[in-house]
């Protein structure tokens, strides 16, 4: 994976996969971040008006935290992360050491059912980086 | 490491200011806040203690117009500069491109610059970047303060115990008027974008 540049030709795949998996699912707004807090994509369901620059900076601020806490418990990771609102949630999922996937959603998803299209989405978007 | 992406034309560049505590660093965000509000497209999202303090980071983004048909979006961090905080500055130094280090010229404050500025090169090298190949410059904050008879350290005793090896750009300045904190962005930006064009070709 040459990471820190990637192609025209491997975002429109993580982008079809975004919309098809998680916008078209009742998502609000999904991000894929790097854990400096570069954006590599954002999808959102065109309603969305999140300040995604600042979110990914403290996106990535937070999962660093939380990995710290993990390791000074004796984990490896906390891989899962997830806050609940009263009116929208954030859900956080590693897809490898670089990279993270957050999803906001509202209530109208149950949160199951949004973790097993994660799951999904993260094994399609990994498969498109070792293509590399 | 900067992100570039091909399909929308976007470099994202990371600048990290760094240095002992209340040396300025949040001040210098503030300040370019302040002046270039309109090329600021979001709010400055500043994390800190009840008493004022850095807790975590500041962050600013703002975008710098085209280089070459790419967008060049700069993204400014602060870190915490208390000495206890050692573990979120090293979290902050993920990934960065370019890193001003804030000095306090105050002459008190001599030991504390030295310190701080070998604990960068420390955690710097936990990421396997090196303080003598980073874009880096360096800003001597609050010269100011010799005007209102408070002891300053003379520019060659800062250089000669901050940059008399790392020999980076430098530059005296006062965060709180805002004399050369504009100057010291534009360096390191130029500095950070003619790095990752090095590294790009």
């Amino acid at each position: 994976m040459n990471y820190g540049i990637v192609s025209q030709e491997q975002l429109e795949q993580i982008d079809v996969i975004l919309s098809d998996k998680l916008i078209k699912l009742g998502v609000d707004c999904v991000i894929i971040i790097d854990m400096a807090g570069n954006i590599i994509t954002a999808k959102d369901n065109g309603e969305s008006k999140y300040d995604v620059y600042s979110f990914a900076a403290l996106a990535a601020g937070n999962f660093a935290t939380v990995d710290a806490m993990a390791k000074l418990v004796g984990e490896q990771e906390f891989s899962l992360l997830f806050h609940k609102g009263q009116e929208s949630n954030i859900h956080f999922s590693k897809i490898d050491d670089e990279l993270l996937l957050i999803s906001m959603f509202g209530q109208d998803i149950s949160l199951g059912f949004l973790r097993l299209n994660v799951v999904d989405v993260v094994e399609k978007i990994r498969k498109i980086w070792e293509k590399e | 490491m900067s992100f570039i992406n091909l399909k929308e034309k976007v470099v994202q560049v990371k600048i990290v200011y760094y240095g002992p505590g209340r040396g300025g660093k949040t001040t210098n965000l503030e300040f370019v806040n302040r002046t270039y509000r309109k090329q600021i497209l979001s709010e400055m999202v500043s994390l800190k203690t009840h008493g004022d303090r850095t807790l975590f980071f500041d962050f600013l983004p703002f975008d710098m117009g085209k280089i070459k048909g790419y967008d060049i979006k700069i993204q400014l961090y602060t870190v915490p500069g208390q000495v206890k905080y050692n573990a979120t500055r090293k979290l902050v130094l993920r990934g960065v491109d370019g890193i001003v280090f804030v000095a306090d010229a105050m002459e008190k404050q001599r030991e504390k610059n030295i310190r701080s500025l070998n604990q960068l090169h420390e955690n710097l090298q936990s990421y396997k970047e090196s303080i003598f190949k980073i874009p880096l410059v360096m800003q001597y904050n609050k010269v100011d303060l010799k005007e209102h008879g408070i002891p300053v350290l003379p520019l060659s005793v800062l250089q000669n115990d901050l940059n008399s090896r790392l020999k980076v750009p430098y530059l005296e300045a006062s965060a709180i008027t805002g004399y050369n904190v504009a100057a010291t962005l534009k360096k390191i930006i130029s500095s950070s974008v003619i790095s990752i064009q090095k590294k790009l070709l």
